[in-house]
């Protein structure tokens, strides 16, 4: 007998400090308000969408030593507004990029923990390390982390992290009025940590939340972040566009989990994935043509390629063939607080693939970096995205995706209106939440306080 | 124009079943209910049907001890354990429209850069209702939270006054964060693709003995520009932090008489800091239980010491009576110099209701509170213009 089908999970993006948004649309609303949060928000629930998404960044990017005007500039605090939308909405998860290494467990975990109480059980992280002395010049603990040592304290963190969730039970708060007993154990909330990292103790003031942890999320996808997320994490980010890329890295990462002791419905895989619609399949393509070269300007294309060539290219023109010249070796001087600068762990071997491709189809700069900055992208009629999303995942490529529109707020709207009821045709999709938390929608069961060994690696 | 201000400023200080630690047994409280958003929900609906300028919302990083500067006991009869300040008042901000939200935060422990992105957005979610309390801590069990460094030895004045002055670094670390965007950064000119003008943008390169900070903030200048900052001060290094850094003080005098000589004390602070020019606003913290007759408030407040174990005081005045009588107390000692005050309700939601219902119509049939809300912002409410951006040079 055939397995039945997967279930599709999806979740949204709000688009966030990169090119991906085309604020020059006259649909574009404000990036800040809260009226554009919440309208995102509230067609994500309606759709049914698992959960809402947003990252982080804690220094503006610069280039060139000058903060980067092209796109996108500015975001509110995560933990603010996802508190704000619990407000707004009933069932959607609120997922927030929180760093590891610019923050303290005490204090993130007392605020996850009340996000997860103030929402009734929606509350993820998704964990996030840095390094670079760039971001530590706005924290008083400054400084930075080797690079080697990120994921070392990311796992510590949050290994303490979840040592504060569990100090409370969760059957503590008695609340008699009769007997005066509000507290049934004396000594909820204790702990004591020490590593070589943190060494911390005492009483956590949070009693534990709906969902005793929150849902765990994980982005990185070196060796070492895809051993963290299958040692630690409920979720992982990936960033696996195409069908094979994608069915590798799933079979990668649903590998690893046995050796912590868990099966592969614990890990979801969902990769981000961008989409443009039509009435027609070509009519799509169009769109998406279009949407592309908004978001690719030529100045966004000489900036993007100074990101590799670690030098200011200024005097090139977009439409013109790639430098001559090599890339600048050695630490980039050029673009900070990028995270993609750092996808580029060797900036020559990548400028000579990007020689080779622009060379065999012709291309220019601009239309180069069109080509090599596109992520996972379902494009056509509704008909085409829904059947092309669902063959995704249904070959074991992904488990679903984090959808980042190119409008804000209003660019889920449409595929919430037409691609959503399709999936729910297809059955592969809730037509209704079936319980209030987000565990509930990703099918992860919750965590017994000391009752489950943390699934460490050391 | 006709003057529209009130002229008295209330506020209310919400800390989980009210103030006195028997609070929570009292048969209207709601004591399972305090971790949930529905509870903190329906408290800053009901201040803000009595048209009060702003709660203010109680926070510390450390669990609740019977005496709030000593580490945790292992007492089970009174609330333990709460849920973070700033978040609660997110929650609520988007179900209100016009009170002021003041959450509490701790400065000993927390980044100066995470708390003014929080409070600008708190700005942005209320739409220019934001605040927030600072508070320095210098519990131990709280250093051990963050094992970072030891807590200062109380008894050393000196040691006292670093972290006050630790205190005013971090509020002006905050303060120039909330800055570093001018409120028309943000250009979205299609014509020559730049979504933000760099130029009106800016790092603050502070350096201080505590914080080097580098900026601007990643979040734009907030609604208010600069959302308000107060704090609670019961002696001379925290007046002078209000006189240094603060647009609204919390104090707590015993008397009208000494309200004048603390109002004096923080003027002096304030022109000694080269801000004698700028409204700071001084409420006087009172504790309060209110009851139709006084006999019964007084009744009530026996009642809960008793459970309690024993009579209970506060660091703050308590007031026991009918909100007539609180309504007379209040105008008298408003002539110390007060802008008004911040009454913390022995019992929530109970206390909290006769604010609203009884003592706020009352002072309004005085013409000494507003009838309705005639601002939109928190500033408006209080009185205060928008501030000019220090960065901005046009």
């Amino acid at each position: 007998m055939d397995r039945p089908p997967k279930q599709l999970h999806l979740a949204a993006h709000f688009p966030g400090v990169n090119n991906t948004t085309v604020w020059s649309d006259p649909r574009a609303g404000s990036h800040i308000e809260f009226s554009s949060f919440a309208h995102f928000a509230r067609t994500a629930e309606r759709a049914r969408f698992d959960f809402l998404f947003l990252a982080e960044g804690l220094r503006l990017r610069e280039q060139n030593g000058l903060i980067y005007d092209l796109d996108v500039v500015g975001r509110p605090d995560t933990f603010t507004v996802l508190a704000s939308l619990a407000a707004v909405t009933e069932h959607l998860g609120l997922a927030g990029t929180i760093n590891s290494t610019f923050n303290e467990p005490y204090e993130v975990a007392r605020q996850f923990a009340t996000l997860d109480h103030l929402s009734g059980g929606r509350a993820a992280w998704n964990v996030v390390t840095s390094w670079d002395a760039f971001t530590g010049e706005n924290f008083r603990r400054g400084g930075f982390l080797p690079q080697e040592q990120r994921y070392e304290r990311a796992r510590s963190f949050l290994h303490t992290a979840w040592e504060l969730f569990d100090s409370w039970r969760g059957d503590e708060i008695v609340a008699d009025r009769r007997s005066g007993v509000f507290l049934g154990d004396a000594r909820a909330g204790t702990f004591a940590h020490r590593d070589a990292h943190f060494d911390i103790a005492g009483r956590f003031s949070v009693p534990r939340g709906p969902q005793g942890r929150p849902v765990i999320f994980q982005a990185g996808d070196s060796d070492a972040g895809r051993e963290f997320a299958a040692s630690s994490a409920d979720a992982i980010f990936s960033q696996h566009g195409t069908l094979d890329a994608g069915r590798a890295f799933y079979a990668d990462v649903k590998g690893r989990l046995a050796r912590y002791g868990r099966t592969p419905e614990e890990l979801l895989v969902l990769p981000a994935a961008t989409f443009a619609l039509g009435d027609t399949d070509e009519e799509a393509r169009e769109l998406a043509h279009e949407i592309r070269l908004r978001q690719v300007s030529g100045q966004t294309a000489i900036r993007f390629l100074e990101q590799l060539w670690n030098r200011d290219l200024s005097g090139y023109d977009p439409d013109g063939p790639l430098p001559e010249i090599d890339p600048e070796p050695g630490e980039n001087q050029v673009a900070r607080g990028r995270a993609s600068v750092r996808m580029y762990r060797d900036p020559l071997a990548t400028a000579k693939q990007w020689r080779e491709r622009a060379a065999a189809k012709n291309l220019s700069i601009r239309e180069l970096i069109i080509e090599v900055t596109g992520r996972q992208t379902f494009i056509g009629s509704p008909a085409t995205v829904a059947r092309t999303m669902d063959e995704f995942v249904q070959a074991d490529a992904s488990d679903g995706f984090i959808l980042v529109p190119h409008l804000t707020p209003g660019g889920l709207d449409e595929f919430a209106d037409t691609v959503v009821p399709l999936l729910q045709e297809r059955g592969v999709f809730r037509t209704e939440y079936t319980g209030p938390t987000l565990r509930d929608h990703l099918g992860l069961a919750v965590p017994r306080p000391g009752g489950t060994a943390l699934r460490i690696a050391s | 124009m006709p003057d529209t201000s009130p002229s008295m400023h209330l506020a209310v200080a919400l800390d989980a079943a009210g103030w006195h630690p028997a609070a929570w047994r009292e048969p209207t409280a709601r004591p399972a209910e305090l971790f949930t958003a529905g509870y903190w929900a329906d408290l800053v609906a009901e201040a803000e049907r009595g048209r009060l300028d702003l709660v203010t919302i109680e926070d510390s990083l450390g669990l609740q001890s019977t005496h709030p500067t000593q580490p945790p006991d292992t007492r089970t009869d009174q609330v333990r354990g709460r849920l973070d300040a700033v978040l609660i008042a997110a929650r609520v901000a988007p179900l209100t429209s016009h009170i002021g939200l003041v959450p509490s935060v701790v400065v000993t422990h927390t980044e100066p850069f995470h708390i003014a992105k929080a409070i600008a957005t708190l700005d942005y979610v209320s739409g220019g209702r934001a605040g927030v309390q600072v508070r320095v801590s210098a519990r131990p069990d709280e250093a051990a939270h963050f094992g970072r460094r030891e807590s200062p030895d109380l008894r050393n004045a000196a040691a006292v006054g670093e972290l006050f002055d630790e205190a005013a670094d971090y509020v002006e670390v905050v303060r120039r964060l909330w800055d570093s965007w001018e409120d028309d950064a943000e250009i979205r000119d299609v014509a020559t693709g730049r979504f933000v003008d760099r130029d009106r943008v800016h790092h603050i390169d502070f350096t201080g003995r505590w914080f080097s900070v580098k900026g601007p903030s990643i979040t734009p200048r907030p609604p208010q520009g600069q959302p308000l900052v107060a704090a609670l001060a019961h002696s001379g290094p925290p007046h002078r932090l209000i006189g240094r850094s603060a647009d609204l003080g919390f104090v707590t005098p015993a008397d009208p008489a000494r309200a004048r000589a603390v109002v004096a004390e923080i003027r002096a602070e304030q022109a000694a800091a080269g801000r004698a020019g700028q409204s700071v606003h001084i409420l006087a913290d009172l504790v309060v239980f209110l009851d139709a007759t006084g006999a019964r408030a007084r009744a009530r407040q026996a009642r809960l010491d008793e459970l309690a174990g024993g009579p209970w005081t506060s660091d703050a005045a308590v007031f026991a009576g009918t909100p007539t009588e609180l309504a007379d107390l209040l105008q008298e000692w408003q002539e110390a110099g007060l802008s008004g005050f911040r009454l913390r309700p022995a019992t929530l939601p109970y206390d909290l209701e006769q604010v609203t219902r009884s003592l706020v119509p009352e002072l309004s049939r005085r013409g000494a509170f507003r009838r309705e809300y005639a601002a939109g912002t928190l500033r408006g409410l209080l009185g205060l213009p928008r501030p000019a951006n220090r960065y901005a040079t046009a």
